[in-house]
């Protein structure tokens, strides 16, 4: 094996994921990889292309997106235009071929990193209409009768966030992971990756109120990982003393810039009454 | 060589295939693995599993066929994180429920129990009053009595264990018992079906470029109706009685079925069906829409949900008059079936777990009555009533 990826400087990866990753490198085939929101699937692609030294090539599916679109889109409309102009291009109809991410990561020169982001935003036959494609890494266009071929294998990640499930034959070509919610070990290295310079005090007392903060029952949406971060960010900014954190602190009052954490008013409010209550038992 | 393995895994439940399975064997040749039972547990997971929710059975299985070299992996099988288990004590125990583990000669000596007993302990183990097992008086195990007592596995029968305490970590992810609205969504989704109805409103541009053409380029607007999910259906809701326990989960389901169907309707019964229905708790005894009046009002192209225990004394549902809150002319099962033939495609969904259907003789009857589509309110459950909708 030529590289393995081992994490970087900015993306800590745990042991699983790390041989998740080089298997898809190794065995040129995609990896699928699925997890709660923020625990930074998407950035996986950037950091595996960054660590590897590769370009990389982002398509972001929408509700709206056909397997197609990552392909190539025959402009019809402008060649229509064209026609009514009386353009000389119009003869030609590879004019008006436009080669989607997937056609741009087989074209590139070197090997390249092909991000297809929540997959499962798609209509559920999206993955199906990809297999062929992700399998031999090849597909025709009918329009100029050629067959386009990659000329390096790219390496493919996929992620979900498990809206839809996806179809048992797109399953079987994958290899598959599934990030955990970080513990808090691994917690305390991704901060220490984000923030080199942040105080011990302040990170101990900061990731106490996240996990508690995270153990309420009935959240709507538990902060994540990169909500955690933007929260940091945050209370270094306003330079907020670790005392403010105190881990007896919620019975008085909400985390300060709780916003950062918490993005529902349900939740907000769920909180606010649990300290209220919280605070009437041990006035008792 | 590895194969007894892979079939272990199928046994086990995990659906992987033979390509999968010749997968992982090209990952080993090319070396991803070597030397470490860690770094193959990875490799074999990433291969062979595709779906989180069998990582659990994936793990249960990885540890049952490679017992023999148990001690090589001791990150599958680590002892009980006494620290972790006391922080989690000083957060969920009250000073009266501290007071009571003070009654077992406190937390150290209670951990250090469970440990030896855990060691002495073989096989599974029911009732009596020392063993780890269900259903005991002893302090460890569940469904148990022992105010102090440990959980271990398995789910709380008289909710009086204090703390669960579970090995393999995926365990929740298996079979998603979990019913959020979203979860319930998504699996309300595949009964989607989509149907272009109504105004041409919305530009076709694909009609247009092949009117064109044919036009001689000239240009030729198209359009066409918006697409809707013409799926229409029909839900009964059992509310009050032995529903009480399982309301949280029927809001759950009704919201976020109301948020997916356009044409859906949606009527309340108590216990069973029978000539009269209501759609509003207030004031049931007044508006009350009559059964004959659904079976005309609505076309057979409706789905039918059924959500309710089905839990009730038999006569309920075989008897005239069986009813616990009037004078029904005719049995409930008169009436279930006038809906069934009316709607050919029909699911119940209960909240009751599986288990114990079969210790409620009122269930068995509703099964028989409804052709066995009666499914448990679980998203597995709810995946397969909808398979039988679509049918």
């Amino acid at each position: 094996m030529t590289s393995k990826f081992e994490g970087t400087e900015r993306y800590v990866a745990t042991e699983d994921l790390m041989m998740a990753v080089n298997a898809a490198v190794t065995l040129a085939r995609p990896l699928l990889v699925k997890g709660e929101p923020g625990t930074g699937k998407t950035q996986l692609a950037e950091e595996i292309a960054r660590s590897l030294d590769k370009p990389l090539y982002r398509w972001h599916v929408k509700s709206t997106t056909k397997a197609q679109h990552g392909l190539y889109e025959y402009d019809a409309v402008s060649r229509l235009r064209d026609s009514q102009l009386g353009d000389a291009k119009v003869h030609d109809i590879g004019n008006y071929i436009i080669p989607g991410r997937l056609w741009e990561a087989f074209r590139s020169e070197r090997q390249a990193v092909l991000l297809i982001d929540e997959i499962d935003k798609a209509d559920i036959e999206f993955p199906n209409d990809l297999l062929l494609e992700l399998d031999r890494m090849e597909f025709y266009v009918h329009e100029t009768r050629e067959m386009i071929q990659a000329t390096h294998r790219p390496i493919v990640i996929i992620t979900s966030n498990n809206e839809k499930e996806l179809p048992d034959a797109f399953l079987r070509r994958c290899f598959f992971h599934f990030i955990r919610f970080p513990d808090a070990e691994t917690m305390t290295r991704i901060i220490g990756v984000h923030f080199p310079e942040l105080k011990r005090e302040l990170l101990a007392e900061a990731l106490n109120a996240f996990y508690k903060l995270r153990d309420v029952p009935g959240l709507k949406k538990k902060p994540s990982t990169s909500e955690l971060l933007d929260w940091l960010k945050l209370l270094l900014a306003e330079d907020i003393p670790p005392e403010a954190l105190r881990t007896d602190d919620p019975r008085k009052s909400l985390p300060p810039l709780y916003g950062a954490l918490l993005k529902n008013e349900q939740d907000v409010h769920l909180f606010e009454q649990l300290i209220f209550l919280q605070r009437r038992q041990s006035r008792q | 060589m590895l194969t007894p393995f892979f079939y272990t895994l199928r046994e086990a439940g995990v659906p992987a295939s033979v390509t999968e399975y010749l997968t992982l064997l090209e990952a080993l040749q090319r070396g991803l693995a070597n030397y470490s039972v860690n770094d193959f547990y990875f490799l074999a997971r990433a291969t062979l599993v595709k779906d989180e929710k069998h990582f659990d059975r994936f793990d249960k299985a990885f540890t049952h066929y490679f017992k023999g070299i148990e001690q090589s992996f001791e990150h599958l099988q680590q002892a009980l994180p006494e620290d972790w288990l006391k922080l989690l004590a000083e957060r969920h125990f009250t000073p009266e429920e501290m007071a009571q583990i003070e009654a077992l000669g406190g937390w150290d000596k209670l951990m250090e129990t469970l440990t030896q007993r855990l060691e002495e302990q073989k096989g599974r183990h029911e009732g009596g009053n020392k063993w780890i097992g269900t259903g005991g008086t002893s302090p460890f195990g569940h469904g148990g009595y022992n105010p102090e007592g440990i959980r271990i596995g398995g789910p709380g029968g008289k909710g009086k264990a204090v703390k669960v305490w579970e090995r393999r970590d995926y365990r929740n992810l298996d079979d998603n018992v979990e019913l959020g609205t979203r979860n319930i969504k998504v699996a309300l989704r595949k009964l989607r079906r989509f149907a272009r109805e109504g105004a041409a409103d919305q530009f076709d541009i694909d009609s247009t470029i092949s009117a064109t053409a044919r036009n001689a380029g000239l240009l030729d607007l198209k359009f066409q109706p918006e697409r809707h999910n013409a799926l229409k259906l029909l839900l009964f809701f059992d509310v009050g009685g032995s529903m009480e326990s399982h309301v949280r989960v029927c809001e759950e389901l009704f919201s976020a079925a109301r948020g997916e169907f356009k044409h859906l309707e949606y009527f309340y019964f108590h216990n069973f069906i029978y000539e009269s229905v209501w759609k509003n708790s207030r004031r049931r005894h007044g508006e009350r829409t009559t059964l004959f009046d659904i079976l005309r009002k609505y076309q057979p192209d409706y789905r039918v949900i059924f959500i309710g225990d089905a839990s009730m004394s038999p006569y309920e549902i075989m008897q005239p008059g069986g009813s616990i809150e009037h004078w029904n002319e005719e049995a409930g099962a008169v009436w279930l079936q006038r809906l069934t033939q009316r709607f050919q495609r029909y699911a119940w969904l209960n909240p009751e777990p599986q288990d114990r259907w079969d210790y409620v003789q009122s269930i068995g009857i509703a099964r028989q009555l409804l052709a066995e589509r009666m499914y448990p309110l679980t998203l597995h459950g709810l995946d397969d009533a909808i398979r039988a909708l679509k049918a």
